[in-house]
């Protein structure tokens, strides 16, 4: 073996690359109402944000003091969160809080490759595709993506997407589509048992879906506050 | 190259141990040079139901701790040529079973046998874990319920993500399907879940239905595997399980409500 140092050739490169990154957009300058409103959205999935990255984009109407940022940026940090960059301040605030600087921060993911043609510019514009059954205990989650999955999801196993949701197996464990907030995201499966669907939030248990549409095929949107679950 | 062959359930008392001990006497019977290494250790069972607990002087964990070598460990079966068993260590628990001493003893046992199957204890943890790490194939074996159905579906979970063959991105574990303690007529009733439910739940090969028998806990008490016992139902379903397994086609045969001689069987 080499000592190290003694190696030759590159020992890095640089490179760019596309990727999907959650932005939280703040709305309100008031970092503690912020930190309580999230502490509730992360109490419906532990563990699940665990060491996301994120980005920090104040809204237009919100300006963030050095010091609301900083506090903002510890208490995600306290949270699980891993903050990377903020949109719309200086590199001086920026430096201060530890983060990078992020400029010309797109609302849309799929701007850059090609405007589509529907309304709903701001779903995923990728799919995760899973070919082999969703056990109990196992948990996928399709980040920044629609999910695919072509087997069945078992009693016990967790299936989210930020987007869509197909099952074309029996969906027998939990479903929860658009869980990054998107309601227009849809859940489509071939044979209902689910023991929970969710869109952005809004839930339901299996108990409170009717008896008609078990083992049916079904799907599921937000319209509202109301969870919609009409067969196919 | 031994095939390792990790039968497993997640739940307990479903019948793994009677599993183990009936399909490595069949492999055995079969011509194959087979060892069965019981991983529960702590709760030392697949000696009795192989009636050689009488004949335990050192164990598994004794072997991965250096105390004895394999040879010493391992215990030739009378009845059956070509078949050995591990015994597990009664006095110690499962965080003596290592890493690197299960991967040393399954390549000892691989030099000279063609199958090395392993007996998981219960549960999801350590030992367990250990049991199905270096499995080439799994034998899952479910009750017809659904608590030991779920179950069933975590550990196809595991063996898809947790083994050595998962973490390598090799072939996958092959996985089969045993359901045991079926009974046709409680299905009928709707009493337990059927043969199709629990396919279409875990969506895995079937390799074969073990009926509700008398026979098993006799051939338990008496320690001898249940397919030794040739004349006995579940005796017979055993026997179809390891030809399955070794490629021949076998009609299933414990799965239709009073067909023959079976079917009469059960209604005394």
């Amino acid at each position: 073996m080499a000592a190290s140092g003694a190696h030759k050739g590159a020992a890095f490169e640089l490179k760019g690359r596309m990727a999907t990154l959650s932005v939280m957009r703040v709305l309100h300058a008031d970092v503690d109402t912020l930190l309580t409103q999230l502490d509730a959205r992360l109490a419906q999935a532990p563990g699940f944000f665990d060491g996301m990255p994120l980005v920090i984009a104040p809204a237009e109407s919100v300006s963030l003091e050095s010091a609301a940022l900083i506090a903002l940026v510890d208490g995600l940090k306290a949270r699980g969160l891993t903050p990377v960059a903020a949109a719309e301040c200086t590199p001086e605030q920026a430096a201060q809080a530890g983060l990078g600087v992020l400029r010309n921060l797109e609302s849309s993911p799929s701007k850059p490759t090609a405007q589509r043609s529907g309304r709903d510019s701001a779903t995923a514009a990728n799919t995760r595709l899973i070919t082999s059954p969703v056990r109990s205990g196992q948990q996928i989650y399709a980040r920044g993506a629609d999910l695919v999955i072509t087997a069945a999801v078992g009693a016990g196993a967790e299936v989210m997407a930020d987007g869509h949701i197909h099952v074309y197996g029996s969906l027998r464990g939990r479903a929860l589509a658009g869980v990054q907030g998107d309601t227009n995201a849809r859940i489509f499966c071939r044979s209902l048992h689910a023991e929970l669907v969710a869109i952005a939030g809004h839930y339901r248990l299996s108990e409170q879906i009717e008896a008609g549409l078990i083992d049916a095929s079904v799907m599921i949107a937000l319209q509202g506050d109301d969870l919609q679950l009409s067969a196919l | 190259m031994a095939r390792v062959v990790v039968v497993t359930s997640g739940k307990g008392g479903v019948g793994k141990t009677t599993t183990s001990a009936a399909f490595a006497a069949g492999l055995a019977r079969a011509g194959h040079r087979t060892a069965v290494v019981d991983f529960d250790v702590g709760l030392r069972n697949l000696d009795l139901i192989m009636g050689c607990e009488r004949r335990v002087v050192y164990d598994f964990v004794n072997v991965i701790n250096g105390e004895a070598n394999l040879n010493q460990a391992l215990i030739r079966d009378k009845r059956t040529e070509g078949l050995s068993i591990l015994p597990a260590s009664q006095t110690r628990d499962k965080d003596a079973l290592t890493f690197d001493g299960v991967q040393t003893v399954l390549e000892g046992l691989a030099q000279d046998h063609d199958y090395i199957v392993c007996d998981s204890p219960a549960g999801i943890e350590r030992g367990a874990h250990l049991a199905m790490y270096f499995a080439d194939d799994a034998l899952v074996v479910t009750n017809p319920e659904v608590s030991s159905v779920r179950d069933s579906d975590r550990v196809l979970g595991l063996l898809a993500s947790k083994t050595h063959r998962a973490e390598q991105g090799d072939e996958p574990v092959r996985e089969h399907l045993v359901i045991t303690r079926y009974v046709p007529e409680r299905v009928g009733k709707g009493e337990m879940l059927s043969v199709e439910d629990i396919g279409e739940i875990l969506s895995i090969d079937l390799l074969g239905v073990i009926p509700e028998s008398s026979a098993v806990l006799n051939a338990s008490n008496s320690g001898v595997p249940v397919i030794l016992e040739q004349q006995t139902d579940a005796g017979q379903a055993y026997d179809d399980v390891v030809a399955r397994y070794l490629g021949e086609t076998r009609e299933q045969r414990f799965i239709t409500e009073k067909k023959g001689l079976f079917g009469r069987l059960f209604k005394g």
